[in-house]
């Protein structure tokens, strides 16, 4: 090898990495230290709160074997880039971002820390160093829709959402689909409030859908507020989200759809101190019990929990698949044909309303 | 038609507390001090009334500790802008970001935890009509601010106090030459808008979402402190002003729940409606013959009285 200054640099280069080698090979007995961030507040009793209980399954389950930190309140944008740097640079090497708005931060901060492993929730880039999860939420949504179609008496249900990502188009879809399957004339308007986090919002929300003639109210919003409103105002009911909500609306929720990102965590975090994470893109649900579906509530009779377990364990034994044809859109056009199943990567691109979703703004 | 009603009683619900934490600004910034930490301090607000509803059920006794809790966190933008002439500016964002940390702190324990809603001050039978139910179905703190409006007009226009307040915010060195104690009249403005930014807090687990969840204002403090420019520091137009944007933001959800001609507006149209509203009002104060916005001569200015 000849003396050249490119040469020089190789060397230095690979010198300087050689204490990161040495450290490494000493670092065998020092636990794993995991990363976090949330979009919202641990508190907010759903969303949030739901990856953090995951995070303390994690603690719980491997113990010493690893040291997680999160930070929460983490906007979407610029100053995530930020965070997720700091948290690479504190010597977290696995580091999970938790909301969908995340993606490009992690892309860019992954490039410039190739030994931190990512993981990004809902999301759809990947990398070297940068893996996918999310959980079949529609599973759950299904099961809510079900129940939507049997106790409505309006036959009109509301669905409080964040912003129109595919995400919440396929859960307010696969809600409406398991209805009409009950009540071929149930309709669903979505109401986009442009938040995560706005308690008010969410309950003015509901009280408008309420008065309005809605009786049935889901929301993908990250908190109980819509929920308290079904439950002050005596409509029909709601459904607890990312966590068992029944605490704020004993009487109104009919059941919950919980998050339950535990094992995920743990597997992910056992495949970096083995050495053999790979960047997944695993979409987990009702059968690997990443979603499950909470108590129902006293409304529930016990004929439509019959129906709602049906679904639930049809979709666990794989004998059911409510994005099964035929499907036409909101505008008559048959989008899935008779039979045919629609594809994960078709629904992670979902951007059309099934029939029986009211067109919003 | 049906709907209007429940708009209106909707409306009432998101309009208050940004009434009652403007009223409190517009006082602070007559006496010629500029808190932009009404977010914060309606945060800190918030928690103690959610915590005093949830150990007491008694919402007075909540609302007393919004009160009392927007007061303490007031008193230390005092200390710093009145006492030691910090830049009030920078101060009150520090409030802001102080009030939000704290809060969320004092809240971690009461997450998952319901609390009751505030009843009607009336009794529910005077309530039964819609259109009685637009007179009698609020609770205490909606007639609350509707007297402060009146209360506060008074006070600026007609009271001896008053006027004292407006000539400290106008002319500090002009009341203080002739006796007025100007940082004592300042200490006392802005405990009063804690007060009143407390209670706009314990508002929001009172009346509009019986919970604690952390940032629940969500900037309704900013709107507040937007609202007092927007009236042109003056308490009338302010009531006109809140119930303006309680408007668009209560039509904005009843329009898309609905399937009424106002449901095809897009939902971009209706976020940016506010600002609109807000600018246009900017525009037309700028328009006004005189040239003056009525802007408090000394607002924002730390008082100085030996230069």
């Amino acid at each position: 090898m000849t003396l050249t200054r490119r040469n020089l640099l190789k060397i230095g280069a690979a010198a300087s990495a050689l204490p990161l080698l040495g450290s490494r090979a000493f670092a065998q007995g020092e636990p794993l230290k995991v990363g976090f961030i949330y979009v919202g507040t641990i508190n907010d009793n759903g969303y949030n709160y739901a990856h953090n209980q995951g995070r303390l399954y994690l603690e719980e389950q491997l113990g010493d074997a690893v040291e997680t930190t999160y930070v929460e309140n983490v906007p979407e944008g610029p100053d995530c880039e930020r965070v997720l740097r700091e948290l690479a640079q504190q010597g977290n090497k696995l580091i999970f971002a938790t909301s969908f708005g995340f993606g490009d931060s992690v892309i860019k901060v992954a490039q410039q820390f190739p030994d931190v492993k990512f993981e990004h929730a809902t999301g759809y880039m990947k990398a070297d160093n940068v893996g996918l999860y999310n959980a079949r939420f529609y599973e759950g949504r299904a099961v809510c829709g079900t129940i939507a179609g049997h106790l409505s008496k309006t036959g009109k249900a509301g669905y409080i959402g964040s912003f129109p990502i595919p995400e919440v188009v396929m859960g307010i879809n696969s809600f409406v689909l398991a209805a009409r399957k009950v009540n071929p004339d149930f309709t669903i308007k979505p109401v986009y409030i442009s938040t995560w986090n706005d308690p008010p919002k969410e309950a003015d929300a509901a009280r408008a859908m309420i008065d309005q003639g809605i009786d049935i109210i889901a929301q993908h919003t990250d908190g109980p507020a819509a929920l308290q409103v079904v439950e002050e105002r005596g409509a029909v009911g709601g459904f607890g989200q990312g966590a068992d909500m029944s605490a704020f609306a004993p009487d109104a929720q009919l059941t919950s759809i919980i998050d339950h990102w535990g094992p995920h965590y743990v597997n992910s975090a056992k495949a970096v101190i083995d050495g053999t994470w790979v960047p997944g893109d695993t979409w987990e649900g009702l059968k690997e019990d990443v979603v499950q579906i909470g108590p129902y509530g006293p409304k529930v009779t016990e004929e439509v929990k019959a129906a709602a377990e049906a679904v639930r364990t049809g979709q666990i034994d794989g004998s059911f698949h409510i994005f099964t044809g035929p499907i036409k859109d909101n505008t008559g056009t048959e989008r899935v044909p008779a039979g045919q199943t629609m594809t994960d990567a078709e629904l992670l691109s979902m951007d059309w309303y099934v029939e029986g979703v009211e067109q919003p703004a | 038609m049906d709907l209007l009603i429940p708009i209106f009683v909707t409306l009432v619900g998101a309009a208050s507390p940004i009434l009652i934490a403007a009223l409190g600004e517009l006082v602070v910034e007559k006496a010629g001090v500029l808190n932009l930490g009404v977010e914060g301090m309606m945060l800190v607000g918030a928690i103690a009334g959610f915590a005093a509803q949830f150990y007491t059920g008694n919402p007075y006794f909540a609302l007393v500790c919004g009160a009392a809790a927007g007061v303490a966190v007031s008193l230390i933008f005092g200390v710093l802008t009145l006492s030691l002439s910090t830049n009030q500016t920078a101060t009150g964002l520090a409030l802001t970001i102080f009030g939000t940390g704290l809060s969320a702190l004092a809240g971690a324990p009461f997450s998952a935890r319901p609390v009751q809603l505030m009843a009607p001050l009336f009794p529910p039978e005077l309530a039964t009509h819609p259109i009685w139910r637009v007179i009698f179905g609020y609770a205490a703190p909606v007639y609350f601010s509707l007297i402060m409006v009146f209360v506060l007009w008074y006070f600026l226009k007609k009271t001896r106090s008053g006027l004292i307040l407006r000539a400290v915010g106008e002319n500090d060195l002009s009341a203080h030459s002739i006796g007025y104690s100007v940082v004592g009249v300042r200490y006392a403005a802005v405990a009063f808008g804690g007060a009143m930014a407390g209670i706009a807090g314990a508002c929001f687990p009172l009346l509009l979402t019986p919970q604690w969840a952390e940032r629940m204002t969500a900037g309704r403090g900013w709107i507040a402190v937007a609202l007092v420019v927007f009236a042109s520091w003056r308490p009338f137009r302010l009531l006109a002003g809140a119930y303006l944007f309680g408007l668009v933001m209560t039509m904005e959800l009843y329009a898309k729940a609905g399937s009424g001609p106002l449901s095809a507006i897009p939902s971009e149209l209706w976020a940016a409606l506010p600002y609109l509203a807000t600018i246009a009002v900017l525009v037309l104060i700028s328009l006004r013959r005189d040239g003056s916005t009525n802007a408090p001569a000394c607002l924002g200015k730390p008082f100085m009285p030996s230069n």
